[in-house]
């Protein structure tokens, strides 16, 4: 339920003329909702940033979210494996 | 990994016949500049709320679509957990909020130079929500205008 819900924010952002990123903790929620922008974590639910107390790893997670927003290769909606 | 097995039956069983809202047509916003000089937002669904504001409704039938705003120089660890779901391991974001919501990383990006600037203020829902017709409708659009009132460029969002 989390993943949908922000995916349905994400669209509304966008709509705003925002860039959205929007981390996905459910693969087939992602391909059902179809968030702009989806990065999809291996990582289970509650720990969407891989882990507490763990800067660097959080890092990595982010920095693959930015990522996604310079690649112009990317087509609507663009779903990414961590 | 996220993956519904992780979930009791009871919640795979309505998983499985839940009919997801799918976003048609797809919007899409490129990025007009590097993002050095980008003004970024967190919203993140972990139900988060400040010390003095509303908790989340945990009784709300279909879930609580409201959210809460979260000025950017509070202190993570100031974070309070109002998430109703008892369907995942909450311990992680309660010891480093950090994990769901990541104030401390973003303004690591920003000092690093990476990002431009954190904004003012993020937002907080809680992303329990069956019934996604008032978020839709109302709730997301409203906060979506209030980010693009503030110029932000770039929005990361954080489901639990």
């Amino acid at each position: 339920m989390c993943s949908q819900a922000v995916g349905l924010a994400a669209a509304e952002l966008e709509r705003q003329s925002i860039s959205t990123v929007a981390i996905q903790l459910l693969r087939e929620v992602a391909v059902r909702v179809r968030p702009p922008r989806a990065l999809f974590v291996p990582f289970r639910h509650g720990y969407p940033l891989d882990a507490p107390s763990e800067p660097g790893r959080q890092r990595a997670v982010l920095e693959a979210a930015l990522a996604m927003l310079e690649d112009p290769a990317l087509r609507p909606p663009a779903l990414v494996d961590l | 990994m996220g993956d519904l097995s992780e979930l009791s039956l009871k919640d795979q069983l309505f998983l499985r016949a839940y009919r997801w809202r799918r976003i048609e047509p797809v919007p899409w916003t490129s990025l007009r500049k590097p993002l050095s000089e980008c003004r970024v937002a967190l919203v993140s669904s972990a139900g988060f709320v400040l010390p003095g504001q509303e908790p989340f409704d945990a009784k709300k039938r279909g879930g609580d679509p409201s959210f809460r705003e979260i000025p950017a120089g509070v202190e993570a660890g100031a974070l309070i957990d109002t998430h109703r779901s008892r369907s995942f391991d909450h311990s992680g974001m309660r010891r480093d909020p950090n994990l769901a919501f990541p104030l401390d990383r973003l303004r690591e990006l920003e000092q690093s130079g990476r990002v431009g600037r954190v904004n003012r203020r993020h937002l907080s829902f809680m992303g329990s929500l069956t019934a996604t017709g008032v978020f839709v409708r109302e709730t997301a659009p409203a906060a979506a205008r209030l980010l693009a009132e503030d110029d932000v460029d770039v929005a990361l969002l954080v489901p639990v």
